[in-house]
């Protein structure tokens, strides 16, 4: 499984790859974490507002900053 | 009323009590006379950094509350239910009320013209964004005063309508790069699911992540302001910018276009120039001109629209800067 963090370096992407990382490993998944940090190929997300999350290809949020409990519940479901 | 209104306006939004606290402590704690040289620059100084970081807090938290109805999901979703004139109104009001920054235009760009939004209606809201918000006309009220804030706002709206529209006319889509349109359209919006909680924890975010992205250019500005106050010579000025030279104008927006600053940097530098003679038009051509047009910013405008488009674009923005600057210092008497 891949997962993206899209945003360009700002305080709440950190947040967001952390939360993320706490996620796979407390749901015993092998993710490897990926950071998109160019605007372009964020915006080919076509998503408006960072931090995006991006599980293997599919934007599952935009905007905000998920808790490790709400991206373990859509790693679960995807 | 009308009594309290005033003292209302220059108590809170003037910060009449910060100057007099101020004025005390250059006297008493620095042992400057606030009339000199040195003391006034000093003086123009700390008010003015204290002063622009009380209102920006408060509005930046206040106006980000506002914001967070209004996601850019659901800006272009009801941008997508006008058309005509009408969605150009629109754009360029709603672009007052979200959060935008220079860094935010591509993927808002990429985001509006995907889901099939004309051009004419993106670029009214382009424009709109970073020249009007409500932060800076509550800023101008108390730098100026309420009748020039207000002209302000109407005159940077109208740009932002006639600007969009007239792109629109000349049929420029063949002037955008070709993956914008094949981006695909991501609708998650959070505006129904957020808890009053959530907007307010939105809302301090923003004023810490503004503050910490502005200060600098807040320093800066109001270092610059302080200078030209109390140590560039008035006649200096009155040569290069001074209401009787009918290149003033010009010479602002040849300054600001490539310079790269907030607004809430760059609106001391406007109170300063103001005080020093030069016409309220120039000061605002000014601040117009760095805040809507700035390299950075035509840097990442140009990774996904043809140099034509991006030609027309800031043409038409520095000639409508260009020509509100001499309307205003041709109407200036009505404002002051």
């Amino acid at each position: 499984m891949i997962i993206k963090i899209l945003g360009s370096g700002c305080k709440k992407c950190v947040a967001l790859g952390e939360n993320a990382k706490a996620a796979a490993q407390a749901a015993a998944i092998d993710a490897k974490i990926e950071k998109v940090t160019d605007i372009v190929a964020i915006a080919s997300y076509g998503i408006m507002s960072t931090p995006g999350l991006v599980i293997d290809e599919k934007v599952v949020s935009s905007g905000r900053v998920l808790s490790a409990s709400e991206i373990g519940a859509l790693l679960k479901g995807s | 009323m009308s009594d309290l209104f005033v003292w209302l306006n220059d108590q809170l939004l003037r910060m009449q009590w910060l100057a007099d606290l101020v004025t005390v402590l250059v006297r008493d704690g620095f042992s400057l006379d606030p009339a000199s040289q040195i003391g006034g620059s000093v003086h123009f100084f700390i008010y003015d950094v204290i002063k622009i970081f009380i209102l920006l807090s408060v509005l930046i938290f206040s106006i980000s509350y506002v914001q967070s109805y209004f996601p850019p999901e659901r800006t272009r979703r009801i941008l997508g239910q006008r058309q005509g004139l009408g969605a150009n109104v629109l754009a360029a009001l709603l672009g007052t009320i979200t959060p935008f920054c220079s860094c935010s235009s591509i993927p808002l760009f990429i985001g509006f013209t995907s889901a099939g939004l004309p051009l004419a209606v993106t670029f009214s809201f382009l424009i709109s964004s970073p020249l009007v918000d409500l932060a800076s006309v509550i800023l101008l009220a108390s730098i100026f005063n309420w009748s020039i804030a207000l002209a302000y706002v109407t005159i940077g709206l109208v740009l932002a309508v006639l600007g969009g529209t007239l792109i629109g006319y000349l049929k420029l889509e063949n002037q955008v790069e070709a993956f914008v349109f094949q981006s695909p359209v991501s609708d998650h919006d959070h505006d129904g699911a957020i808890s009053r909680r959530e907007r307010l924890t939105y809302a301090t975010d923003q004023v810490t992540e503004i503050v910490h992205r502005v200060w600098i250019y807040i320093l800066i500005g109001v270092g610059v302001g302080a200078a030209i106050h109390n140590w560039i010579p008035e006649t200096f000025i009155s040569v290069v910018l001074g209401q009787d030279k009918w290149w003033s104008v010009l010479v602002a927006t040849v300054a600001g276009v490539p310079m790269y600053a907030d607004i809430f940097g760059t609106l001391p530098i406007a109170e300063a120039l103001v005080q020093k003679g030069v016409g309220l038009g120039t000061a605002l051509t000014f601040m117009m001109a760095v805040t809507a047009l700035s390299l950075p910013s035509m840097i990442m405008l140009k990774r996904v629209v043809k140099l034509p488009l991006l030609a027309v674009f800031i043409g038409i923005v520095t000639v409508g800067i260009i020509l509100i600057g001499y309307i205003f210092n041709a109407t200036a008497h009505l404002f002051v």
